[in-house]
């Protein structure tokens, strides 16, 4: 059975519920699109130094995000290849070697098997090459951003990329050297739904009003100018929703709510102004005005599909979430500047993330909320099988961020990928 | 001071807060009083170059309570039930006062598993006007990420 019905002619769009509640869907989707797909591991700016490891959850797989002696990124398979345990079980650290405590087989930073203890006791033909660390098929990284794929006859990142890089880079341009760095402090949160439904939150416009009603209230309160919406919009600023291809999808938003990089707001303070003009003064040096007005003067919200999310609004955030059932999901969040911010544009956009997002923001927690509503809802999924999906529909051309083109494109791609 | 009137100082701010009477609350804070929540994987830092949960100066705690009192900060209408355990109160400095506590925060809420938040507090307390108030107090949570507690949407 189809669980998306796509008929433009007819201005139908529709996702069955079953998507999201039931369980061998979801394990079927471990398959299809996770082992498929190009997934979002971590940042290179996580890792510091030579052997600095991170160990996390990607894909449903336990792995170590780390870097060998000669400074370059290595993903490895948290398993050790005798009994298979986790052979790194801090959170993060610096390594030399990785050593599995249960019986005692270590491995060096490139992954190959260093010892094993009382070896000579293993037959002859025992070849300790044939043991290192398991790799992904394929890792590469686009601009600092590191990806895996265990499907080793997948299409490139750049392809699997595609239209989606023009939107990573207007993220990268905000940093003057080009190097945008992960800041310390990780925001990790179950939610207690389906993983897609924070794909659609993470850059459907459409509930702000309702849901973010406090949010909006409170920059309204703080001074923050707020046109009354015209032309149909529903919010202060003209908004569009954009299909990007191979699943990636955008808002991209006249910016209206301020931006670290570089639209002050009365929020930041008056002592901040002199700096963020400066940061727009060297944006537009760098790379001219029209440029510079598109990287500070617009917001997006950017789903790389399937999991990862760059919502550059109030702050640049990364996200990603991997489903850990059918209805749960355990998020990750950072935020990211640029490297050689100062103190005061850093503290600037560390407390402007903390408006909107994040668990104990002004907006997160009523998004999970809403999830969770829900999911709980969808439990009436047999009695109501189908959401409807056709905002803008049948519009011609541009379609708004409150329009659902952008949430279409996931499902479209989320339903091919699923269906073969 | 002695420890018993900053220990009666800290049970009747829980009690305010369990009974969501959040303005007698904000009376009790400075006119320059902070709250944070540091990030899980980072307790111990400065929200200047650090990812918190919640790092509020006074306006953004005001602004905060606004925001909870209105029936449309849907994670918290209807508000959570609370329960507050405070334990272990120790004054570390006195000038400034500087004071820790243990402290599990049980949350409820309908059709929902009961959420433990548990951890110390670092009061920062000053004297004015002959009564005790809060200049900064933070909340470190033991958890090593916030995983099954979720978000922290009401004042921990």
């Amino acid at each position: 059975m189809r669980l998306v019905v796509n008929e433009p002619q007819a201005f139908r769009f529709e996702v069955n519920r079953a998507a999201l509640v039931d369980p061998a869907i979801h394990d079927l989707e471990q398959r299809r699109i996770f082992d498929r797909c190009w997934i979002y591991v971590g940042h290179e700016s996580e890792l510091a130094a030579p052997g600095d490891f991170k160990t996390r959850l990607v894909a449903g797989r336990p792995l170590i995000f780390c870097r060998n002696g000669e400074n370059q990124v290595r993903v490895f398979l948290n398993t050790c290849r005798h009994r298979g345990s986790l052979v790194c079980r801090s959170r993060e650290g610096n390594a030399e070697r990785y050593t599995c405590f249960y019986h005692g087989w270590t491995y060096d930073r490139d992954g190959g098997l260093y010892a094993v203890p009382g070896q000579s006791a293993y037959p002859p033909g025992f070849d300790k090459k044939q043991f290192s660390l398991k790799q992904p098929p394929k890792v590469d990284a686009y601009r600092g951003f590191v990806f895996l794929n265990f499907d080793a006859d997948a299409v490139s990142l750049d392809e699997y990329l595609g239209n989606a890089k023009e939107y990573i880079d207007l993220v990268i341009d905000q940093s003057p050297s080009g190097e945008m760095q992960v800041i310390q402090g990780t925001q990790e949160y179950d939610i207690r739904a389906n993983w897609k439904l924070l794909v659609e939150n993470s850059f459907d416009d459409y509930h702000l009003l309702s849901t973010h009603s406090t949010w909006l209230d409170y920059l309204k309160n703080s001074g923050v100018e707020m046109k009354r919406p015209e032309n149909g919009h529903m919010l202060p600023a003209h908004g569009v929703g954009k299909d990007l291809g191979n699943g990636h999808a955008t808002t991209d938003n006249v910016n209206f709510r301020g931006r670290p990089v570089a639209r002050w707001i009365p929020i930041y303070g008056e002592a901040a102004k002199p700096e963020l003009e400066k940061i727009r003064a060297e944006l537009v040096a760098r790379l001219g005005e029209a440029r510079a007005a598109r990287v500070a003067d617009t917001n997006r919200n950017l789903i790389v599909f399937p999991n990862l999310v760059l919502a550059d609004g109030s702050s640049v955030t990364i996200r990603t979430f991997q489903p850990l059932s059918a209805d749960r999901m355990r998020v990750t969040a950072w935020a990211l500047g640029p490297k050689e911010e100062s103190a005061t544009a850093r503290a600037v956009r560390l407390d402007s993330f903390l408006t909107f997002y994040g668990p104990g923001g002004f907006a997160t927690p009523d998004d999970i909320a809403a999830l969770e509503s829900v999911q709980q809802g969808l439990a009436a999924y047999r009695e109501v099988p189908w959401s409807p999906m056709s905002r803008g529909m049948a519009k011609e051309g541009e379609q708004l961020n409150t329009d659902e083109l952008h949430l279409r494109a996931f499902w479209i791609q989320w339903d091919n990928l699923m269906s073969r | 001071m002695t420890r018993q009137e900053v220990e009666a100082f800290l049970y009747e701010e829980a009690a305010l807060l369990d009974a969501w009477k959040l303005d007698e609350w904000l009376a009790l804070l400075t006119a320059d009083a902070y709250y944070r929540v540091p990030s899980n994987d980072r307790p111990e830092s400065d929200p200047g170059g650090t990812l918190f949960t919640i790092a509020d100066d006074i306006a953004r705690i005001r602004s905060r309570v606004a925001r909870l009192k209105d029936r449309n900060a849907h994670a918290e209408f209807p508000p959570s039930r609370t329960r507050r355990l405070i334990t272990n109160v120790r004054i570390v400095e006195r000038q400034p006062l500087r004071v820790e506590a243990n402290f599990a925060v049980y949350r409820y809420r309908s059709n929902d598993d009961a959420r433990q938040y548990v951890g110390r507090y670092r009061y920062l307390l000053r004297k004015e006007d002959g009564r005790l108030k809060i200049a900064g107090r933070e909340a470190i949570l033991d958890a090593m990420e916030l995983a099954s507690l979720g978000a922290v949407s009401f004042i921990l």
